[in-house]
């Protein structure tokens, strides 16, 4: 048969190879400077956007979409080519994919800092950029599949099937989480409210992890680990099972996320079942990984890829072993809001992402280059100095998670509280700074690879166009072996797309569907009445600060909560929120009915400087929205876009609103003036103890027979 | 309020669950039947396709 000569496209793969170093490096620093923050509020340094609020969510997109979205691409630009024996479908198209990838991580590094968000983690980008993230990826999906069906190769290896996964499910999650009402060209509303909202988020949030920072990482997974020990996997019939296991059981887990919440109970248990059933797929990648290198571990000894990625895959088992634990409710309740998420989560980014990452690169980059890696030593040197950084950030981080938890669940024997939420915080301090010493340990062990790389690079010589051959495939090429009707999904790039998304799409189907049935079926409580037009102005500002980083709005029925925060939060509360603020971390106490509880100055003087209210507390002042006044001019527009989302404002309110806005203000300047602070009432300190001041108290003006239920 | 009693308002609500197990255990036994059935010659050709380039 003749033989066709072709050249695999290398000039790619190094693009994304050096923006997953670039991007790795800026928010893995970005994440330094965050976790220094936590002890020395100094380091917010005064400014808007050096605020911990505005930088913790640029960290956590820039080492998700940017680090280990690279990553990823990286990776399935090289493995796709070779498994499919044919260049990328388009170079054109792969170019687009990569500035256009490049572009919206840094427009989403400028508008995060500048404060647009829509204040939902992990999805924080607004409208602009989701549509761009949406067209880029539909650019990505064209090429993978245009690569697919050219191929060159009768069977599509298990890698490729993790790869269509993920697109499909990306892509469905993405779609589904982003819908939301547009304000202004910066500025939109969640099209879902409250319990509707946390849900989409959470099964969005759970899935990014799921299908972003897993899936597609598995697929690397499996092409470059039988690669570096040049032996294929350990079982491939394991791989196909746990495939189809993961996508299937991986998209119900999402409300393990919202256990003791005011999400219905029976959602909570189908995302507790779903979770522990994760274990065994989970496992399934991972001792299939590690039973690869059978026989190979002298090779282990020698060979820092493959120590990167025996690390990678062994926090890949803690991390989906403890995962499963977390969703049991008993040991929710316990995990939940402190730093043990913070933990769990960094042994699967540090560990898993991050080592993967780096094992690749050390694999790839001399390989493209066509030279050896500079130095052996270093790049081991390398792996020393990020495992310590993991455990040492780790181990803290768990340590100060329980010992928190503890501390707020702790009652003296006369049966109060036995500590101030900020006692619990002081306490943890010496943890934090442990904790951001392994932060920087494994920033510096990803130095210590860049100049490895660089030199490595500046040794030899990029092979752009690495010839290949193959003979073409035919109709008739033999298969070895028996055929099986599996041949329908398995050797057909399409059917698999259709079939993984029917997977996944009845997980996200089934869940999502009762609980917007039940919007009807909920007894909307009568008090809770719209957010004025100055409270929505003091939200918008609570969102665009990143104050949901630290606080939750949401008191679980548990005793130490309701006697520190008050009554339990209950779902009808919520039903006007766009976006819901419930939150997933308390660094700060828990705000769903800090309405009421101080008076007006305590605010104004909290929020110049949080120290004199509160000695020892590490939350950064916002002294400028004592000065910066409210954008009123928006203010028609947002209660527009608020009616069009079924918020019952008046007919024409947005006409009226600004002047019911100044109206409200002015009284709150009045009782601040009373206290001796004089200011003017058009700021931005009055929009936000407005809505302080409204939170939680709806509940407060029902009859007692209804709280009651 | 009563959440916990959500279920109970939806007529047949029990078809969703009831539902996505049937599919998942169908596919899985399905999955299992074919990966433990698979011809060795077959698994070993796909098993080698990173190797072989």
């Amino acid at each position: 048969m003749q033989v066709e000569t072709f050249y695999y496209d290398n000039r790619i793969v190094k693009n994304f190879a050096f923006a997953t170093l670039l991007w790795g490096v800026v928010g893995m620093l970005v994440g330094l400077l965050a976790a220094v923050q936590m002890y020395l509020p100094a380091a917010n340094f005064g400014l808007p956007f050096t605020t911990f609020g505005r930088v913790r969510p640029l960290h956590t997109n820039a080492v998700i979409f940017a680090f280990v979205g690279n990553g990823i691409f990286m990776g399935v630009y090289y493995s796709l080519q070779r498994l499919c024996k044919t260049p990328m479908f388009s170079k054109a198209l792969s170019a687009i994919h990569f500035w256009g990838w490049q572009l919206i991580i840094v427009s989403a590094a400028i508008t995060l800092l500048a404060g647009y968000t829509t204040g939902k983690e992990y999805a924080e980008l607004e409208w602009p950029i989701d549509i761009a993230i949406t067209l880029v990826w539909v650019v990505f999906g064209i090429n993978m599949f245009g690569t697919i069906l050219q191929r060159r190769e009768k069977h599509l290896y298990v890698a490729i099937w993790f790869f269509i996964a993920t697109w499909v499910t990306v892509a469905m999650l993405h779609i589904v989480n982003s819908f939301e009402m547009p304000v202004s060209l910066f500025k939109s509303y969640s099209w879902y409210a409250g319990v509707q909202d946390a849900l989409v988020q959470w099964w969005y949030g759970h899935n990014a992890v799921a299908f972003f920072l897993t899936t597609p990482y598995l697929g690397i997974m499996y092409y470059f680990l039988p690669k570096a020990a040049n032996r294929p996997v350990y079982s491939y019939r394991l791989s196909i099972i746990h495939f189809w296991a993961l996508i299937f059981i991986y998209i119900w887990a999402g409300p393990h996320h919202l256990l003791y919440t005011a999400l219905p109970d029976w959602a909570q248990s189908l995302g507790v079942v779903f979770s522990i059933m994760l274990i065994a797929p989970s496992w399934g990648g991972m001792l299939n990984g590690l039973f690869t290198l059978r026989g190979a571990w002298d090779k282990v000894r020698e060979e820092p890829v493959l120590k990167f990625m025996v690390v990678a895959i062994t926090c890949y088992g803690m991390a989906t072993f403890e995962g499963p634990l977390l969703s049991l409710k008993s040991v929710n309740a316990i995990s939940h809001f402190s730093d043990w998420t913070i933990a769990h989560v960094h042994v699967g980014a540090l560990g898993w992402n991050g080592f993967l990452t780096f094992g690749i690169l050390y694999w790839l980059i001399p390989r493209i280059y066509q030279t050896p890696l500079y130095s052996k030593k270093l790049a081991g040197t390398h792996f020393w100095i990020g495992t310590i950084g993991i455990v040492l950030y780790t181990i803290p981080m768990y340590w100060a998670g329980f010992t928190q938890a503890m501390m707020w669940k702790q009652f003296t024997p006369e049966g109060t509280l036995a500590f101030q939420f900020l006692e619990t915080v002081t306490h943890i301090i010496p943890l934090y700074i442990v904790r951001s010493i392994g932060g920087l340990l494994y920033l510096i062990g990803v130095f210590v690879m860049v100049f490895n790389i660089v030199k490595t690079v500046r040794a030899g010589s990029l092979l752009a166009q690495e010839e290949a051959q193959a003979a073409p495939l035919l109709e008739d090429t033999p298969v070895h072996g028996k055929e099986y009707w599996h041949k329908w999904i398995e050797r057909r790039p399409l059917q698999m797309l259709v079939f993984s998304f029917i997977l996944v799409a009845i997980g996200g189907l089934l869940e999502l569907i009762p609980t917007f049935l039940i919007k009807s079926n909920i007894p909307t409580i009568s008090s809770v009445k719209p957010y004025t037009p100055l409270e929505l102005q003091g939200r918008d500002l609570y969102i665009s600060n990143g104050c949901y980083v630290c606080h939750s709005q949401m008191i679980r029925p548990f005793r130490d909560e309701v006697a520190r925060y008050g009554e339990y939060s209950k779902a009808g509360e919520f039903v006007y929120d766009h976006p819901f603020q419930w939150g997933s971390k308390r660094t700060g106490p828990d705000l769903a009915r800090i309405g009421n509880k101080y008076p007006n100055s305590w605010h104004y003087n909290h929020m110049l400087e949080p120290q004199s209210m509160s000695p020892g507390s590490i939350m950064p002042s916002y002294a400028w929205m004592l000065d910066d006044p409210i954008d009123t001019a928006s203010t028609p527009a947002k209660i527009r876009a608020m009616q069009r989302l079924g918020v019952p404002y008046p007919e024409g309110y947005d006409q009226v609103a600004n002047a019911d806005l100044m109206k409200q203000a002015e009284s709150i300047r009045t009782k601040l003036a009373a206290d001796k602070i004089k200011t003017p009432a058009n700021r931005e300190i009055i929009a936000m103890i407005a809505y302080l001041q409204r939170m939680g108290t709806d509940i407060k003006g029902m009859p007692e027979a209804t709280t009651q239920q | 309020m009563k959440f916990v009693h959500y279920l109970e308002k939806i007529s047949g609500i029990d078809v969703y669950g009831i539902t996505s197990f049937f599919i998942f255990f169908t596919l899985f036994l399905v999955m299992l039947w074919w990966a433990l059935k698979a011809d060795d010659r077959l698994i070993e050709e796909v098993k080698n396709i990173p190797l072989n380039h």
